[in-house]
């Protein structure tokens, strides 16, 4: 057992941890957050995704004792600092991106890094970079679209007949 | 209609905690105190347990007690809600389903004993030291040996492992073999409908919480069905009276069927708080759920149809093998024979219809609802052996449909299996989806296909499936031990705002915005003045939860009547107002008035009376708004479509991409169309992973060889193109208020046909006429063993 701190969403926050203990587990109990979910136990989920240090990591797959000194945004960090959502976030619930909500922490962290790597994608680009994150709910479709309206892309062509 | 009322794509208001990371999970329920719990699981498929040694583990550290079966004497087992009567009009061979197994395990994953300890990692270690001498027992695990003669029983105490043995309907099985003498033309198949593990994205978890001094104890669960649960387990495992027992479930992360059954891990950690005095976690792992959730479809089936001279289908005969499993989950037996025999018919005039269903035990995993529940698997059989029997005919799949579909006239229709049809239209449904697939487009694509090496079919499957569970009286006589009604209760608060409180329950489909919507279209009043709230038995009535599709069919017209008598009570209040006679008050857009004056008073004016009723009719009336309302429906609701596929195969591989899904859906009217599209992808995403990819595989001593998200293939985003959906082509409900029909399981239930047809029509074109049907998961090394003969 030992403290660990590390900066969260713009805050230092310090909680034990054990050697054995994860980044998940830290955040969700340590500290609280529990908009980061647990998905899976073989890191194939990616309900668990957070920024450490501007990457996007699959928190059930760091020790939270390595990362002592890191700073990491979670789900709870990204809305803007008025509160109003993000324009990720908007994009999310403007195209119907989620149903449960479970998956969605982690698919808005993922999705955050690919706009930041590639910051206008193609559907394919979109749909390959979100690989490693399930959604039981939404059949993808409209994640993809909230992602590429996200990037400033005109997605009203995106396979809707109704629309 | 105020701008978020019925018909509108208003914007989910439940997204904004779930984007914002405040959604509140069970998971993220912690009491003050609270312990955890590890269950030890069996590791083999069958055994008898001679005996469990915890005393090591007893005495490591943080354990509070370890339990097993002999603390449960006292308490029942877990109860089936349903129960079938077999062909000798037989009730079906009913085993117990015990809390922690008694004597022996029966399937890899039975909790045989759990560690309830300080912190969750104690519990697990102490469950390692415990120490199970089981003597392995030979595991049934086929079910065509599980009925052999001698074959080892995975109950002891029943005659066999045949739960139940059904026909329907058996008094027409004589003229059914009949006619099949006389047919032109017989058509049959052999197919399994592939076992599948629903996998919502959260686990399950259970939260048992208790208060010695006022003798209450609460469940948080991750539950489709809180009052369910609190009835099954209160009433017939805990022996806990309804008033001394609470069950919450919050935000759920996704059920599709697999949390509608009342588990054995809710029941101990309800058990296990009022044994210590202290609230009890469980939070399973992903690995523990594929070997604890009840699993889905896992049938096999020999389907036959009859057709004569011209084509027209005379008759169907069905024998299915369903499997159970090793425990009858909560509502097992219902779905092979009642949620599948019913929609035989399917969208055809077929006169004579016999289906055979042999339900058996064997040590696996239980089995129940997932997803569609029966009526894909119904689906299936229908729409891949009209295929073959066009294929074998030499006529158009799509043109033997539309002769043997039931026309828009011929409603209501009865069917020869039980249920009536109140409306439909088929070839309106077809006709939409060869336009949004661009069918006549086909050819050329599948041109440009060839080009590429890259063999390109098209099959398409129409559907009907029963929804909006169920007429009480009906069910019950077919064996329901529940009534399947819904409720609610709308509470007027004085100044005019309105608290819903609904017996359906939201795990994704959006239920706080669209209910809402209702209520703000019926009032006229502003959607963001009402509030939903669900899913917790201390302040909603008793209601059954969601599944089936039901709750805006069912749920959603208990709203609509509970409305009403708020409304019908408001205009008596605001006739009082007026000095007028209730007759002639009319409300619209939030607002009261005198038929033809100009006399009126607005929502919140009668509202504030209703609580502060100084002038008021306090001799005729009480005061106060809130009505109750419970809303029993009469007949199902026959949600209906057309779903096309088009699949290009990698001949060198046979690997399947899917590269265009079309669904024209009929659901009668909508009051989303977003949610209801979302809900349309969500459902062709299991649809399509069920025909492509996902399978659950038990090898033959009973171990899961798909217990992961490295083993079980779970559909990702690159594995499906956008989706076209359109649901324009609509038949309004004729017996509910709203005219809904229910469209949660359409697309996990016309789709898996729709795609098998798909790979079959590129096989031939491609001149592989030799292969007939391939059986689901269609990887790619079965297309490619298929191709190859
Ligand atoms: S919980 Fe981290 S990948 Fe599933
Ligand atoms: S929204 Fe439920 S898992 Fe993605």
């Amino acid at each position: 057992m030992g403290k660990v701190t590390m900066t969260v969403n713009g805050r230092q926050m310090t909680a034990e941890a054990e050697g054995r203990t994860l980044l998940s587990t830290w955040l969700r109990e340590g500290l609280g957050l529990t908009g980061t979910h647990v998905g899976c136990d073989t890191s194939q989920c990616g309900a668990c995704v957070v920024h450490v240090d501007g990457q996007p990591v699959k928190s059930c797959t760091a020790l939270a004792m390595d990362l002592d000194g890191a700073e990491v945004r979670t789900i709870e960090g990204m809305a803007n600092a008025d509160g109003s959502l993000s324009a990720i976030q908007q994009a999310f619930q403007d195209h119907h991106g989620l149903q449960c909500g479970f998956c969605t922490p982690g698919m808005v962290m993922a999705a955050a890094a690919l706009l930041k790597e590639n910051p206008k994608p193609t559907e394919a680009e979109v749909r390959h970079y979100l690989e490693g994150n399930i959604c039981r709910c939404t059949g993808y479709h409209n994640i993809v679209k909230a992602v590429l309206a996200a990037s400033g892309q005109d997605v009203s062509g995106l396979g809707i007949a109704a629309e | 209609m105020p701008k978020d009322g019925i018909g509108a794509s208003t914007k989910r208001r439940e997204d904004l905690r779930f984007l914002t990371g405040n959604g509140k999970y069970t998971d993220d329920i912690n009491l003050r105190g609270q312990a955890f719990v590890h269950f030890l699981r069996s590791d083999v498929a069958h055994g008898r347990i001679n005996g469990i040694d915890t005393t090591v583990a007893a005495d490591m550290p943080g354990v509070l007690r370890i339990f097993t079966a002999a603390d449960f004497e006292s308490a029942g087992g877990l109860p089936c809600g349903w129960q079938v009567t077999d062909k000798h009009g037989q009730p079906m061979q009913e085993p117990k389903h015990p809390i922690l197994a008694e004597g022996k395990v029966r399937h890899v994953g039975d909790p045989i004993a759990a560690v309830v300890a300080e912190t969750a990692e104690q519990a697990r270690d102490a469950a390692e030291a415990i120490e199970v001498d089981i003597e392995e027992l030979p595991a049934v695990i086929d079910m065509k040996a599980a009925l052999a003669e001698g074959a080892p029983k995975v109950h002891d105490e029943l005659t066999s492992n045949l739960c139940y043995d059904w026909g329907f309907v058996e008094e027409n099985k004589a003229a059914v073999d009949e006619a099949f003498d006389k047919a032109a033309h017989v058509v049959s198949l052999e197919l399994v409908n592939n076992r599948l593990v629903a996998n919502p994205m959260e686990p399950r978890v259970a939260v048992g919480d208790y208060d010695p001094w006022g003798d209450q104890s609460t469940l948080y669960t991750t539950s489709q069905n809180p009052h369910v649960i609190r009835l099954l387990m209160g009433a017939f495992v805990l022996n806990i009276p309804e008033h001394k027992l609470r069950v919450v479930a919050p935000d759920v992360g996704g059920g599709f069927g697999s949390k509608i059954y009342h588990y054995a891990e809710e029941a101990f950690c309800t058990f296990a708080a009022r044994a210590l005095k202290r609230p009890v976690k469980w939070t399973c792992s992903r690995s523990e759920a594929f070997i604890s959730d009840a699993q889905g479809r896992d049938h096999r089936t020999k389907m036959e149809l009859a057709l004569d001279a011209d084509h027209n289908f005379t008759a169907i005969r069905t024998e299915t093998y369903a499997n159970m499993g090793a425990y009858l989950s909560t509502f097992a037996p219902s779905i092979p024979t009642w949620l599948h025999g019913t929609l035989m018919a399917g969208n055809y005039r077929t006169p004579l219809i016999y289906v055979n269903v042999k339900a058996v035990f064997t040590n696996t995993v239980p089995v129940d609802a997932y997803r569609g529940a029966g009526r894909p698997e119904a689906t299936y059989q229908l729409e891949r052996i009209i295929d073959k029997a066009a294929r074998d005919l030499g006529v158009d799949p799509i043109a033997l449909r539309r002769q043997n579909f039931i026309k828009p006239d011929q409603y209501p229709y009865q069917t020869p299996v039980a249920v009536v049809y109140d409306t439909g239209n088929y070839d309106a449904t077809m006709d939409k989806l060869l336009e949004i697939t661009d069918h006549a487009g086909f050819a050329a694509r599948a041109a440009e296909s060839a080009n590429r090496g890259k063999l390109r079919g098209f099959g398409v499957a129409s559907y009907i499936e029963a929804c909006g569970i169920a007429p009480s009286n009906l069910v019950g006589q077919l064996g329901a031990r529940a009534g399947l009604y819904e409720s609610a209760t709308i509470r007027v608060n004085a100044t005019g705002s309105i608290s819903v409180y609904t017996g359906s329950h939201s795990h994704g489909q959006g239920h706080e915005t669209t209910f809402a919507q209702v209520v703000a279209d019926m009032i006229g009043v502003d959607a963001s003045t009402i509030e939903i709230h669900h899913g917790d038995t201390s302040n909603s009535p008793m209601g059954m939860g969601t599944y089936g599709s039901r709750s805006l069919a069912v749920g959603g017209s208990a709203i609509v009547r509970a409305t009403n008598k708020v409304v019908d009570k408001a205009k008596k209040i605001a006739a009082h107002l007026l000095e007028c006679a209730p007759e002639d008050i009319e409300l619209k857009d939030g607002k009261f008035s005198v038929a033809g004056t100009d006399k009126s008073v607005d929502w919140s004016g009668v509202t504030l009376a209703a609580y502060v009723p100084h002038n008021y009719p306090l001799e005729d009336l009480e005061p106060g708004l809130e009505e109750t309302a419970f809303y029993d429906p009469s007949n199902f609701t026959y949600p209906a479509g057309a779903y096309g596929c088009e699949v290009e195969i990698d001949p060198e591989t046979g690997k399947v991409d899917i590269v265009g899904f079309a669904a024209a859906d009929d659901f009668g009217n909508v009051v989303n169309p977003m949610i209801v599209e979302g809900q349309v992808h969500g459902g062709l995403a299991q649809g399509i992973g069920q025909a492509l990819m996902e399978n659950c595989v038990f090898d033959d001593s009973g171990q899961l060889l798909s217990g992961s998200f490295m083993d079980y293939a779970m559909p990702r985003a690159d594995d499906f193109p956008g989706f076209k959906v359109d649901h324009s082509c609509n038949t309004p409900c004729t017996h509910n208020p709203l005219g809904v029909k229910g469209c949660g399981e359409a697309g996990a239930i016309g789709s898996p046909p729709a795609v098998v047809n798909a790979v079959i029509d590129a096989l031939h074109r491609a001149g592989h006429t030799h292969v007939s049907h391939i059986d689901m998961p269609l990887t790619p090394s079965r297309v490619w063993a298929a191709m190859q003969k």
